[in-house]
């Protein structure tokens, strides 16, 4: 298990390493420095004010030797003033100015857009974000859970058509056309019902019922549907193997052989797939922050993105990719203890 | 001075104005009913309710998508004045018919731009998904037969591009810069060599005993494959038919590869199941050489998992087209296509609904049209 740990971490590590280094490569590409440059100075700038704007800034040098201090491995930029230009924001106000400063050393950079420090920026909107997916999951997973588990009870029922008919539906419904329908039909001035309001700006500060229903609905929704229907499959697997038959037929009540033998071997599939789902799930929450105006990750994410905004997009890519990475060994420890068939070397 | 449309008169004009398609439909659903037992998966679909209501919904907006000259009631890119906004079912001031499903911010018709905008996601999503399919298959066959430090090496990069957020990745991609530096044109020449490789491989690996018929085959292959990826990659025919702007090249390319590595992932899972069948050891006893194994005796046994896998990934890959329509990337601002529509719409969404709407439907029906096809598909091919 050590072993297996290890190269799992090790294999996170490079990945991670990887993939900051294409982001920086694309974000530091000759073209899109240019639109970096128009950003900060103005849009009428000749080629001439963004080769010397760039060359002030440093940025003229070898992508590499600035990925390099963006890690924290090379010294900070020094301009010809003799100015830390990189380094001088991440040391406190009377220290003295760090000589390395990247990510290993726990500084992220500097948000061009935002004008401040990537490091609490990232985790301040993280942490909005991480309450919208608290309650997508406590929404999502009984949900999913208790649609699949009704629906693989007896293959082929009434129950089963209608439940499988709905998750389907879900499933075909991306979040920015769930979105739509649901702002239409609850929170529409015009002709809806008015139940809900048809943003979340004002659930940054303190969330109601009235202002996060409908985003939390909509992540949720989009993600149950695929996971109600893995849980069905696995579900009526496990009701046509031989125990069930053996405890059926001993005389143990359809409630009981469902609940006390069937769903704990029905929910070790689930368990990985809802674990692989927080890829997707990212995707739908950049799409819902937009759609609802709630200034979490995802809308920063798109900022960073839309304005080549570098150490922020970086910070972006970096934490996605490590979600998505840890949840994946989450779901392959988890799914290890669960199943004791399986054994990793 | 036409009086504005009932809800029942507007429902009776748009199933008038979609006679091209319901024609279509009823003479391919009356040929596949009636020669059923001769088509083979196709024709077991006609024995499934679920399979004939997804294909049907996809078939409506194939035609939809073919027809959308004749079924357009107006221009989509036509704006009338006084129709800004305009309720469902409103005439226009100079008597040239109605908005049947009104006007949307621009005063442009949103039931024309709906059908339009079927085109606009038919003509990438199949054929993209189809790409993607080559790439997977091509890379996934060698990677799960060989095993290895193949294998190892390509199983880490799809995991890398699988665990790279796609939205992050659109957004880096799919941007103007991103074209004029030229990564999107040698990524198009890259991935789509794969189709050409793999169909020459799939005829030389057959009959290579045949020399004639061989150089005969690989030469047709050679030109036809080579003709398409001068126009599509390179956007140089020489005969100047084929071609792909360049901002749907882009699409196109960034919807492959981020297909890709998934598909690469099934193929390689059902290839190390196969592998191991007797039908495989005989082929290897008999001494046929790996890549006719491959593609000749492995590849037909996966295909019902993939074909089940192609139409679930069409639908994927609308929703994917529609979320960069959505965040506005890559699509021209006037373009129809659903996904930047429903982009426009949302600004007004809870005074003026209906332009977000329609579309969200519109791909909605559609998804869920491939979603059930899909079922259907794998409920008859688990069958036999």
């Amino acid at each position: 298990m050590a072993a297996f740990l290890i190269r799992r971490v090790a294999t996170m590590l490079l990945t991670a390493l990887v993939l900051s280094f294409i982001v920086f490569l694309l974000t530091n590409l000759p073209a899109t420095l240019e639109v970096l440059a128009k950003f900060q100075g103005n849009n009428r700038m000749s080629d001439a004010d963004v080769a010397s704007y760039l060359a002030r800034n440093g940025y003229d040098r070898p992508v590499l030797v600035r990925y390099g201090e963006w890690l924290g491995v090379v010294p900070g930029f020094v301009n010809a003033a003799g100015e830390a230009l990189r380094c001088a924001p991440a040391a406190e106000p009377g220290e003295a100015v760090p000589r390395y400063c990247g990510v290993l050393q726990g500084y992220w950079g500097q948000s061009t857009v935002f004008k401040t420090d990537v490091g609490p920026l990232i985790a301040q909107r993280l942490g909005l974000t991480a309450k919208l997916m608290f309650w997508v999951m406590v929404v999502m997973v009984p949900l999913a859970l208790v649609t699949g588990v009704l629906a693989g009870m007896r293959e082929g029922s009434r129950a089963d058509r209608g439940l499988s008919a709905f998750s389907i539906l879900t499933t075909a419904t991306p979040e920015y056309v769930s979105g739509i329908i649901f702002i239409a039909v609850f929170a529409s001035s015009a002709v809806g019902l008015k139940w809900f309001k048809g943003t979340a700006t004002s659930a940054a500060d303190g969330i109601t019922f009235e202002n996060f229903t409908l985003p939390v609905l909509t992540i949720a929704l989009f993600g149950a549907g695929y996971i109600a229907r893995m849980t069905r499959a696995s579900m009526t697997e496990v009701m046509t193997a031989q125990y069930i038959r053996t405890a059926r037929l001993k005389g143990v009540s359809f409630r009981n052989v469902v609940l006390k033998h069937a769903l704990r071997n029905a929910l070790i599939a689930p368990f990985t797939v809802i674990m692989l789902q927080f890829p997707w799930l990212l995707n739908g929450v950049v799409i819902v922050e937009i759609l609802f105006n709630f200034k979490g990750f995802g809308w920063t994410l798109v900022q960073a993105a839309g304005n080549n905004d570098i150490e922020l997009l970086l910070a972006c890519s970096v934490v996605a990719v490590v979600v998505v990475l840890v949840t994946q060994l989450i779901s392959d420890i988890g799914y290890v203890f669960l199943n004791p068939r399986i054994r990793v070397t | 001075m036409m009086e504005p449309l009932g809800w029942g008169g507007i429902i009776a004009r748009i199933l008038l104005q979609l006679w091209p398609t319901w024609a279509a439909l009823a003479l391919i659903f009356a040929l596949s009913l009636g020669f059923k037992r001769r088509l083979g998966l196709y024709g077991k679909l006609f024995d499934s309710r679920i399979g004939m209501i997804g294909f049907g919904l996809v078939m409506f907006w194939v035609f939809t998508a073919l027809f959308a000259d004749v079924i357009v009631t107006q221009s989509p890119l036509s704006q009338v004045s006084g129709l800004k906004n305009a309720p469902p079912g409103s005439p226009r001031p100079d008597g040239a018919g109605w908005y049947l499903l009104g006007g949307d911010n621009l005063a442009r018709d949103v039931f024309s731009r709906m059908v339009a905008g079927a085109w606009e996601v038919l003509k990438i999503a199949p054929l993209a998904t189809a790409f993607a399919f080559m790439v997977g298959i091509t890379l996934g066959l060698p990677a799960g037969y060989f095993g290895g430090f193949l294998d190892t090496a390509l199983t880490f990069v799809a995991n890398l591009v699988l665990s790279f957020p796609v939205i992050l990745l659109f957004y880096l991609l799919v941007t103007p810069e991103m074209v004029r530096t030229g990564i999107p044109t040698y990524m198009a020449a890259v991935l789509f060599l794969f189709p050409v490789i793999f169909a020459v491989i799939l005829v030389h690996s057959r009959f290579h005993t045949a020399p004639a018929v061989d150089a005969a085959l690989i030469a047709a292959v050679l030109v036809v494959g080579l003709w398409f990826y001068a126009g599509f990659a390179w956007n140089a025919d020489p005969l100047g038919l084929l071609g792909m702007p360049s901002n749907t090249l882009i699409v196109f390319v960034s919807v492959v590869f981020v297909n890709a590595p998934t598909v690469f992932r099934i193929v390689r899972g059902l290839v190390l199941d196969i592998r191991a069948r007797d039908y495989v050891a005989a082929a290897q006893t008999r001494g046929e050489g790996p890549w006719y194994i491959m593609l000749w005796e492995i590849l037909p046994n996966a295909r019902g998992p993939l074909i089940v896998d192609f139409c679930l990934r069409i639908g994927y890959t609308t929703i994917l087209l529609g979320t960069l329509g959505f965040f506005g990337l890559g699509v021209s601002p006037e373009s129809p296509d659903w996904g930047s529509t429903i982009n426009e719409g949302r600004r007004l969404l809870s005074i003026y609904p209906h332009p977000a709407l329609v579309p969200a439907l519109a791909l909605m029906s559609l998804v869920l049209g491939l979603n059930l096809l899909a079922d259907g598909l794998r409920e008859e091919s688990l069958r036999d």
